[in-house]
């Protein structure tokens, strides 16, 4: 194909992966459109998560192509930090911050700034840094929690620092991975209206597994089924898909 | 740039131990020099000897707490870098000895003379000029680190495989500084120093002037570790310290920083090394053995790994331990307390003694302000979506 007129943010083609001989991805081809939120869904191994991992370069593909903003980037051959920095940000499935940190100090490492040795050692705050930080706090309702040490947080609120943390990096593309895993009905549901306030200026994949999450968010979904997309479409086109029914119960 | 805030560098921890040292490094040379030999205050020259040699040990220490305390790289053959600038002042001292040696050779060392050499090694010019020698002490070392972490930093090597392989560099300079002609005095190594910069080594008030460098050293490598781990960089460290490929993710290029941190840590152990040679009068390949290292390891893990001041009380707690115990009866058994000690801090005081006592007072500081803030908290209503304080 011709990689320059694609209009999608996020192109992904033919991607396949194995590990010593399992495949992970088969064949895998789906588009993002910017400004899109796409949920991911599918049983486990179905290669939510190595699909996460081939654009943000933790996993080279075997085959297969990724691009980046309208077919620019060639997400197969740039590494982690090159990819970060062209603007897709990652959360991972289990919550990951600096626990040793205080939440503050956590979305100061992850706002958008040169991230070379030379201007870190330099450093020096600035106010509308600080302030930028007072804005995502709130998005993030964690305000009061700013001078807490991040490893304090409840799993929930680690959670949602994360998302912060993303919310920061400013970001074209945010990769979420399971956000509302282990989080409470309420949170949950806090949860989904943060990602669609997050959508307004920015294109979100959501991987999760709950569906009552997934149909509040009310998007297009794509379910995954032993590394190949099994279907597309609106929660409800897809949850009376056949083939879907009978890979979730069949189980 | 600002003026910078000297408040970040110097907490009250940073304080109590600057004026500490600073007094040390006054009232020792002080009591020396000054006080007649019998005298209750004298302070002998064989203490000021032992603990100028234990400044250096001190800021090798601190090296290695830089890196292993807030990046979390564990090198376990950071003698090499002590030794090569340890051979590095060697070298120079070597020079001065000119015509003054057993063969009265004013270009050659003795050992060269005595190997049949006839002309110095490409390799030894300049080192008759301190100011060169200055600069080897930081470059070998440093130029060392820089290849060997692009290489282990690049590839991602980390945790126990890391350790590993510092191990084995050390080894391998260990056996290459035995071989004679390498032309670094094979296993005797260099030594027979007569003077440093033109004052008699062996007098007192060198030594003295030696033991204030070393502590003046301390200080100065204390404060530019200070300087680095409060900065944002220092950050930066201790998250890759804690979740590295989140570092990675958020877009920044990790084995950068680890490559400086290791390259500046590899220069002040190449200092501290330089320090330490014309103190204790030889330099030989025995300076590389792996468990030199180890046990520089264990100082740090005495005192508190990511503490720096820990760092530095570990190295003279247990060296001035293995002191009292090496020159007595218990001679046989210190690598059995060496052994045990560590065994011990593992298991009883795993944050070290200043990480301990730095640990006690947070959590008292936390009550403290955690009372503060429920008092203030009854103001504001609890955010949405919060846990509830009891579950905290």
């Amino acid at each position: 194909m011709d990689t320059t007129t694609t209009s999608a943010l996020l192109y992904l083609n033919g991607i396949t992966v194995s590990f010593d001989g399992f495949k992970a991805l088969n064949e895998l081809s789906f588009v993002i459109e910017p400004g899109e939120m796409r949920a991911i869904i599918g049983p486990n191994g179905a290669g939510k998560t190595t699909m996460m991992d081939v654009v943000t370069g933790k996993t080279r593909p075997d085959t297969g192509d990724v691009y980046f903003e309208q077919g620019s980037y060639d997400l197969s051959k740039l590494d982690e930090t090159e990819i970060a920095e062209l603007g897709i940000g990652r959360k991972f499935q289990k919550p990951t911050v600096f626990d040793m940190h205080t939440v503050e100090d956590n979305l100061q490492l992850a706002l958008r700034n040169d991230r070379s040795v030379r201007a870190t050692l330099l450093w020096e705050n600035s106010s509308a840094q600080e302030e930028r930080i007072g804005e995502i706090l709130d998005t993030i309702r964690l305000k009061p929690m700013r001078s807490r040490v991040a490893g304090s947080l409840s799993h929930g609120q680690k959670q949602w620092l994360e998302i912060g943390m993303l919310l920061a990096q400013d970001p074209k593309l945010l990769l979420v991975d399971e956000p509302v895993a282990g989080m409470t009905d309420v949170e949950t549901h806090q949860t989904a209206e943060l990602l669609k306030e997050i959508n307004r200026d920015r294109t979100v994949v959501v991987v999760e597994h709950d569906m009552t999450f997934v149909r509040e968010l009310g998007v297009k979904v794509t379910c995954l089924h032993e590394g190949a997309v099994l279907a597309e479409g609106s929660i409800d086109d897809v949850s009376e898909n056949e083939r879907v029914v009978e890979v979730y119960l069949g189980r | 740039m600002k003026a910078f805030p000297i408040t970040r560098l110097v907490d009250r921890g940073a304080t109590i131990f600057l004026v500490l040292l600073g007094a040390f490094a006054i009232a020792v040379p002080v009591l020396n020099l000054m006080t007649p030999a019998g005298s209750s205050l004298h302070v002998s020259t064989y203490f000021i000897a032992l603990f100028g040699k234990y400044m250096c040990y001190a800021l090798l220490a601190l090296s290695i707490d830089l890196i292993w305390g807030f990046a979390g790289i564990l090198s376990l053959g950071h003698g090499a870098f002590f030794a090569l600038g340890g051979y590095a002042m060697g070298m120079y001292l070597m020079r001065e000895i000119g015509s003054r040696g057993v063969y009265g050779n004013p270009i050659l060392p003795d050992f060269m003379v005595f190997l049949n050499w006839h002309h110095l090694p490409i390799y030894w010019y300049g080192f008759n000029h301190f100011i060169y020698a200055a600069v080897m002490i930081l470059l070998v070392p440093g130029a060392l680190a820089f290849v060997f972490g692009w290489f282990a930093f690049r590839s991602r090597v980390t945790g126990v495989y890391l350790s590993i392989i510092t191990q084995a560099m050390t080894y391998a300079l260990m056996l290459a500084f035995f071989r004679n002609n390498l032309g670094f005095g094979g296993n005797n190594g260099l030594t027979d120093f007569k003077d440093i910069f033109g004052f008699n080594v062996q007098a007192d008030t060198t030594r003295c002037g030696l033991f204030f460098l070393s502590c003046l050293a301390v200080a100065i490598g204390f404060l530019i570790c200070r300087a680095i781990v409060t900065s944002k960089f220092g950050k930066v460290l201790v998250a890759i310290r804690d979740t590295e490929s989140r570092v990675r993710f958020l877009g920044y290029r990790v084995e950068n920083y680890k490559l400086f941190v290791f390259v500046l840590s590899a220069c002040m152990a190449g200092v501290a090394g330089a320090l330490y040679v014309p103190q204790v009068g030889i330099i030989n390949p025995s300076e590389f053995t792996p468990a030199n290292s180890i046990e520089a390891v264990i100082w740090v893990a005495v005192g508190g790994r990511g503490t720096l001041t820990g760092a530095v009380l570990g190295a003279l707690l247990v060296n001035y331990g293995k002191t009292l115990f090496t020159s007595g009866a218990l001679a046989t058994y210190w690598l059995f307390v060496l052994g045990g000690l560590f065994v011990l801090v593992t298991l009883l005081l795993p944050r070290g003694v200043i990480g301990t006592i730095n640990y006690r007072l947070g959590l008292r500081a936390d009550a403290k302000s955690a009372a503060a803030e429920d008092g203030a908290d009854a103001e504001v209503p609890p955010p949405a979506g919060a846990a509830p304080r009891a579950a905290e």
